[in-house]
């Protein structure tokens, strides 16, 4: 399992990566898309859109499936990741770059996982 | 007693001990005494085949078969074509389940596939789905399609079906959301009026419109279409895909989604089902299409294969979520709708469409001359209003019942002087000069029919 | 194999329609088609045939066993569809005069009147397509209910988690959330946690008896019983009637509305994914809001005489007209519903009678627990107890131990000519295939199937690759359904 050491984990398996104090990248790890499967299509917010620490954001598509997608923050969408829709195979491909929102204006956060404890965590899923 | 459980009662006697039960009701024992039927139901016995076929046929005979109609109204009379019964016949087609095993459901697969096909190329949408229960419902999922978190209001042509803008209004009920009417004015939907309040709404999710219209009349697809667009809105057309033959395309006015009954592609009248919903969205829209839909790919040998896809939209994956609770289609009304747009073919397919025209605008010619005017003057189809002259015994009733006691089913009673009438290519000459003979007696000559009006 | 748009050429055609008798019009302006569909150029013969070889590439129920779990795919009789090929019935339009539908009207009338004494109901509705649409219908009844009473705290429906996609989907489409409350061990509803779910905010329960794991759930009438207290309705998802009708009714169960799949227990076909019908009956103080049209008899017409002529004794009325409810939510669809399935039906329910219909349930569940006890040597059941007219069986363990999941145990029936099982539903079990024979299955057929489930279980052990990669025997091998999905080809396009 890939874990890059520079991100936070949530326990609903989403990556973080604060781009500065208020602005962060959400994305899916690579356990995530391991359980999934082959990603089919994704339903994503919109720019605008206000989202909180807990919640839903977005969700994920496999052939019989649909998982939801959980924010670890709560902000402001700032941009979405168009490329997501034409290409949602690059989440299963690279899972750590296939962001999906930006968010900005972050003003709460959930309790997040340093990449060691991702990983003991994951460990015990399974 | 008709039976379709093979084993006699001496082998379900012995499947019984095998498992380890002396009788049905040892079987039955773990259902609670309290909701067990005591004495079994209040029902006749049942009957052979012969005596139950007899008794049907008795009951269809209370039925009146009209020698000819001249009835619209959301249900057509056409000419089935035999290919088409033949073909539907076909066991493998009636007996199949929905095609779930895509390696032995190639055949209906493939079907669908060329269905969703015919049904884009006749309405130009790009994509659509592998049909609904029929056109007003058909109306409905679309109207739910164009809802978003900020627009919900649905707006409805007053010149549309009644029976389905009654359906919108059932499903917006259930959805609580708001349905609006726009007003018809002359016999087609008040332009003015749609654009005033569409500007006035900024929750306007879409416009339902039908084309042509209830009335028969065309509407002003083109500027209607502007005029949402402009306030934002989805434009949802409800069309005859009879009249697509010759008619220009929901396409061409610039529908975002298309949708309407396909009952006259090869299905008889049957009391009103089962018909055929048909829905086809820009490619923008397509995924928000309810229902089955079938894909293309390929197998794990590279061969062309078809499959139901995008079920992630659909309730036995989304469930809550789902955007419609739609299961079952009307498969087999598509494949009927599909081996007559195959046996008819786009030039089959003008014909009967011109012949419709033309048919109709002989029998409003005919009742003209008749003393039956008009209502509108407005390009139509093959529906017509007419408004008999004033008098006691010159109302639609006297006309109808004047027909029904010639074997003609007249047009539909619309008020007491108004009847909407319609001509397909299977009306001929002699029987609209019959009836106009007969229309012209009623509104000129003495009355004879006292019962309607009772004088 | 090719598509109808590959085959043909241009200029081929059917001479169909006679030459036109009357002046021509043609449209012009504005509204002219500008281009003709491409549609196919075929003669009838090539027609004929391309439907023929399509009809080889499919499978239903005159193919072979088919036991799909929840859908009973029982045998559909011949003489359904001559009742329904009568000219009587496909010939008349529906807005004709009543004093000409007689029949039609007659058809409904009878229809209800048996359907409601099989499911202990008051009155029924024929006006909804399909199983999926009487649950919307049935739901708002409900909605209707709460809303004549002033009563908008009401907006929750509660299903349990082993419910069918179509019942939270419908519950959504009527402005409902959704309270999904977990089964217990045993696949049967939770008491404590169906408590702790109901209260003011309880609009209904939507369930269905026996449930989607096969078992009648004993406490069936104190689960109805709670949500009552709490000011719900109760709603009886009928698609599992065929394990039940003749021996307990949903009326007595406690329930309040229930739909019914038409193309399920009542034998009409499925004709590869409908047309169905799923009427919609209800208790009589639900009855004022029901959709459409009823057929009643006429209170000014004659007295009643005996026409059915079999001596049984049944009157029906001299005259029948329509009546719509007082405070109706509407129409869910145009018209009165799919009338030719509601003739199929209705000729299968006077061919039973009352013994047939009890002795139809009672073989439905004899042979899925004959089926059931003879597989359980080597396949996992999901639950133990005698099941009702389907079983559920679980892969989970072979596939811990061999990675064969049901999946690859579906795909290879279908190298035997066997319809696969319904595959992973319900929810609650994993690597589920639930099997529902029907009672039209031979026990020669049951004891094929059961060879062949043991044979595969074989494979299984000995070389389970070989159940990876199948079906190997049918015209096509697994299909890609990631890149159908993906990249989705929903139509022929033509190469410009």
């Amino acid at each position: 399992m890939n874990i890059p050491k520079d991100l936070k984990y949530a326990k609903s398996h989403e990556w973080v990566k604060m781009l500065d104090e208020e602005t962060a990248l959400i994305g899916l790890t690579d356990y995530a898309q391991d359980a999934l499967g082959d990603l089919v299509f994704v339903n994503l917010p919109e720019a605008g859109d206000e989202v909180e620490a807990g919640e839903t954001f977005a969700d994920v598509e496999s052939v019989k499936a649909v998982s939801d997608v959980f924010s670890p923050v709560t902000g402001t969408v700032a941009e979405v990741n168009e490329g997501l829709l034409d290409a949602p195979e690059s989440i299963n491909e690279a899972p750590y770059e296939a962001w999906f929102i930006k968010v900005e204006h972050i003003t709460d956060t959930e309790e997040l996982m340093d990449a060691p404890a991702y990983d003991a965590y994951i460990k015990t899923l399974d | 007693m008709g039976t379709y459980v093979p084993d006699t009662k001496q082998e379900q006697q012995e499947m019984l001990r095998e498992i380890g039960f002396n009788s049905f009701d040892e079987m039955f024992s773990h259902i609670p005494e309290e909701v067990k039927l005591k004495d079994g139901l209040d029902l006749m016995p049942g009957l052979s085949e012969q005596a139950v076929i007899g008794k049907m046929e008795d009951i269809a005979g209370k039925n009146v078969v009209f020698r000819h109609i001249f009835r619209g109204a959301g249900a057509y009379n056409h000419y089935i074509p035999a290919i088409v019964s033949s073909v539907i016949s076909k066991e493998e087609f009636v007996t199949a389940y929905t095609p779930y095993q895509a390696e032995i459901s190639q055949g209906i697969l493939q079907s669908i596939f060329e269905y969703q096909t015919m049904i884009c190329e006749l309405t130009g949408m790009d994509a659509s789905n592998a049909s609904i229960y029929d056109g007003a419902t058909a109306a409905a999922e679309a109207a739910a399609m164009c809802r978003d978190r900020k627009r919900s209001t649905v707006y409805v042509s007053g010149a549309a079906n009644p029976g389905v803008i009654e359906v919108i209004k059932t499903y917006c009920f259930g959805s609580n959301t708001k349905v609006i009417i726009v007003p018809e004015e002359c016999g087609v939907t008040d332009a003015d009026a749609l654009a005033r309040m569409m500007k006035e709404d900024a929750q306007a999710a879409c416009f339902y419109v039908q084309q042509p219209n209830y009335f028969g009349n065309m509407e002003d697809g083109d500027v209607l279409g502007r005029i949402v667009h402009d306030a934002g809105a989805k434009y949802i057309m409800g069309c005859n895909p009879m009249a697509l033959g010759i008619m220009k395309t929901p396409a061409g006015y610039g529908a975002d989604i298309a949708v309407g009954d396909g009952q006259p592609l090869g299905m008889p009248l049957a009391f009103g089902g089962p018909y055929l919903g048909f829905m086809a969205a820009t490619a923008a829209m397509a995924r928000k299409l309810p229902g089955r839909i079938v894909g293309e790919t390929k197998d794990d040998k590279g061969e062309r294969a078809f499959v139901l896809t995008l079920q992630a939209r659909e309730q036995h994956i989304r469930r809550e979520k789902a955007s419609s609770n739609v299961c079952s289609n009307q498969a087999w009304c598509a494949l009927t709708a599909s081996v007559y747009m195959t046996a008819m073919g786009a030039d089959g397919m003008a014909e009967a469409a011109a012949q419709c025209m033309s048919k109709a605008h002989y029998l409003r010619d005919v009742l003209k001359e008749a003393g039956l005017e008009p209502k509108h003057d407005r390009e139509f189809f093959h529906e017509f209003v007419t408004v008999s002259p004033e008098g006691r015994c010159t109302d639609s009733n006297h006309i109808l019942r004047a027909l029904e006691e010639y074997g003609i089913l007249g047009g539909l009673k619309l008020s007491d002087r108004e009847i909407l009438w319609c001509a397909t290519e299977v009306n001929t000459r002699e029987e609209m000069d019959e009836t106009a003979s007969i229309v012209r007696n009623v509104l000129h000559g003495e009355c004879r029919h006292k019962e309607v009006c009772g004088s | 194999m090719k598509l109808v748009f590959e085959k043909g050429s241009a200029g081929r055609g059917l001479n169909l329609i006679r030459g036109c008798d009357v002046p021509r019009v043609s449209l012009d302006g504005e509204h002219k088609r500008e281009t003709p569909p491409r549609l196919p150029h075929m003669s009838e013969n090539e027609i004929s045939r391309h439907y023929t070889q399509l009809a080889k590439r499919s499978h239903g129920v005159n193919d072979g066993f088919y036991p799909l779990g929840s859908c009973t795919m029982k045998y559909n009789p011949k003489v359904n569809e001559e009742a329904a090929a009568l000219k009587g019935f496909r010939c008349v339009h529906p807005l004709q005069p009543t004093d000409t539908l007689q029949g039609s009207m007659e058809v409904l009338y009878l229809a209800e009147k048996y359907l409601c004494e099989i499911t202990g109901m008051d009155a029924m509705t024929f006006q909804p397509a399909a199983g999926a649409h009487g649950e919307f219908t049935g739901l708002l009844l409900i909605k209707a209910y709460h809303v004549h009473r002033k009563d908008d705290r009401r907006t929750k429906i509660i299903v349990p988690d082993s419910a069918h996609g179509t019942n939270p989907a419908s519950a959504s489409m009527c402005g409902y959330e959704v309270i999904s409350i977990p089964s217990r061990e045993d696949g049967c509803v939770d008491l404590e946690q169906l408590r702790a779910a109901v209260g003011e905010d309880t609009a209904g329960l939507m369930l269905t008896n026996p449930n989607t794991v096969g078992l009648f759930d004993k406490n069936i009438l104190e689960i109805t019983r709670i949500v009552h207290e709490a000011g719900g309705l109760c709603y009886y998802d009928g698609a599992n009637l065929n394990a039940v009708m003749g021996i307990v009714r949903p009326g007595d169960m406690g329930f309040d509305v229930v739909h019914l799949n038409l193309h399920k227990t009542f034998s009409t076909p499925h004709g590869g994914g409908g047309p169905g019908s799923g009427p919609v009956g209800c208790k009589e103080f639900l009855m004022p809001y029901l959709p459409g049209v009823r057929v009643a008899a006429d209170p000014a017409g004659e007295a009643a005489i005996d026409k059915t002529g079999d001596g049984a004794g049944d009157k029906s009325p001299a005259r029948y007209i329509f009546e719509r409810a007082p405070e109706s939510i509407g129409d869910v669809k145009q018209f009165y519903g799919n009338f030719l399935v509601v003739v199929k039906a209705l000729t299968y329910i006077m061919s039973l009678g009352r013994e047939g219909i009890r002795e139809a349930s009672s073989n439905a569940v004899l042979n899925a627990n004959y089926m059931k006890v003879k597989l359980s040597d080597v396949y996992d059941m999901a639950y133990n107890e005698t099941c009702m007219h389907e079983f559920v069986m679980s892969l989970e363990g072979m596939k811990h131990k061999n990675g064969v999941t049901a999946m690859d145990i579906a795909k290879a029936l279908l190298d035997y000519g066997i319809h696969p099982p319904t595959m992973y539903f319900p929810l609650i079990v994993h690597e589920a295939l639930m099997v529902e024979p029907t009672e039209t299955e031979s026990k020669e057929t049951l004891d094929e199937a059961i060879q062949v489930f043991h044979k595969i279980y074989e494979t299984a052990m000995a070389s389970p690759e070989e159940l990876h990669s199948a079906p190997h025997t049918t015209p096509i091998g697994r299909p890609d359904e990631v890149t159908a999905a993906r990249k989705p080809v929903l139509r022929y396009t033509w190469e410009s």
